[in-house]
């Protein structure tokens, strides 16, 4: 069954646990914005949602730090975070080890990825499916790319990878959606959280839209995290998901910088029957 | 060694309950099986936000060990830079890769105009 849905947003822990410190009125039309993205979802009628996450040593070390990895599991656990503190409440998420087995055996016809029969969601996906799968009723598909233990996957890499999960989404018989989540220029975790390059996220996202496979991937990772911060590392997941759509055109329906949230807020997608 | 062995220790406190359980019991013993200077050490006993921070450790890893120990976010931004104001620029890691000053530092590199006193302010609006 050919792709059916590719979407991005952020995944800021402040975006949940934060909440209560935003404008009401920004962090409110963001919410819509997800909540839009979550009706797109559902009415595509997935039998999984891939969610190409950048975690943050949740799972990935530098002991073993993989490029690419694609969970292989029934369930799966989250978040690791304080509860309190994410305002998401520990649970059980569904996986699907058959489909995840599948999936994962055709991306590695096309790129070299560790697969993972544990894996414990983090923010980088809870917050998302907070948003998007509220009642954890979809299974998911986690898939990571080492966003955060240099040496990084490199951009032209991700994109490949974005190319092998598209390849894998239409080989298999289930309707496969893709949701990529990731920064893009923040500071996260550092005393420059709350600092946001808005000119620069809205050019990235303007490559992103138009779906740029060279614009994409021209950024170089020294002047990467001069311009956008550690965090601007995550736009590997963005650039996945922009080569899982196979060129399709973009629209970004949600930007906004929330600085208490430490991001420039973003909800998009693409069109895949364009 | 040894950020590395303070990382490693740090993602296995921020994962896993059964380490947690015993760095609240004894958080010194729940080191000692870790190669670390004894800065490292104590820094972790304390904790030292500031210090890790300066150590290097990476923020994804040290905001999980703060929402650990029920540090404020406002708070957690601000131990961070009083570790750069005592001990000096991040030693080693991800952020000491373009050298790591300060938040002046970095908004001067990126051409804002936020200065010290406005972050500042901004800090005591946090609850």
């Amino acid at each position: 069954m050919p792709l059916i849905f590719a979407g991005v947003c952020s995944h800021a822990p402040g975006i949940t646990g934060r909440r209560l410190l935003a404008d009401p009125d920004v962090r409110d039309d963001f919410y819509a914005a997800f909540d839009d993205l979550r009706t797109a979802l559902e009415a595509a009628r997935p039998d999984a949602v891939v969610v190409i996450a950048a975690e943050h040593f949740a799972n990935f070390f530098m002991d073993n730090m993989p490029s690419f990895a694609i969970g292989m599991a029934d369930h799966y656990e989250g978040p690791i975070e304080d509860s309190d503190w994410l305002a998401i409440d520990k649970t059980v998420v569904p996986g699907n080890r058959d489909l995840s087995q599948r999936f994962i055996t055709e991306v590695m016809k096309g790129s070299d990825v560790s697969y993972a029969e544990e894996w414990r969601f983090d923010h980088g996906i809870m917050v998302p499916l907070h948003f998007l799968t509220p009642r954890y009723d979809l299974p998911v598909i986690p898939v990571n790319i080492n966003c955060q233990g240099p040496p990084l996957t490199p951009l032209h890499r991700a994109w490949a990878f974005g190319e092998s999960i598209r390849a894998a989404a239409d080989a298999l018989p289930e309707r496969l959606a893709v949701i990529g989540t990731g920064g893009i220029s923040h500071w996260p975790a550092t005393p420059d959280s709350g600092k946001i390059n808005e000119p620069w996220d809205r050019d990235f996202l303007d490559r992103w839209a138009r779906n740029d496979r060279d614009a994409l991937l021209d950024y170089d990772d020294q002047q990467l995290y001069a311009d956008a911060g550690q965090g601007g590392f995550e736009i590997r997941t963005f650039i996945a998901v922009s080569a899982a759509a196979g060129g399709a055109p973009g629209t970004v329906h949600f930007y906004a910088p929330i600085p208490i949230f430490a991001v420039g807020c973003t909800v998009a997608t693409y069109d895949l029957a364009a | 060694m040894s950020l590395y062995a303070v990382q490693k220790f740090l993602y296995r406190l921020n994962r896993d309950p059964d380490a947690q359980a015993a760095y609240r019991a004894d958080r010194r013993a729940s080191t000692s099986s870790f190669d670390l200077t004894d800065e490292e050490r104590e820094a972790l006993v304390e904790p030292d936000i500031g210090l890790l921070f300066h150590l290097g450790v990476n923020g994804q890893i040290l905001m999980h060990f703060a929402a650990l120990h029920h540090i404020e976010w406002a708070a957690y931004l601000r131990l961070m830079r009083e570790g750069i104001e005592t001990h000096g620029p991040v030693r080693e890691g991800v952020y000491a890769v373009t050298g790591y000053e300060g938040v002046d530092a970095h908004a001067a590199s990126l051409g804002h105009r936020t200065t010290r006193s406005e972050e500042r302010k901004q800090d005591h609006e946090c609850p």
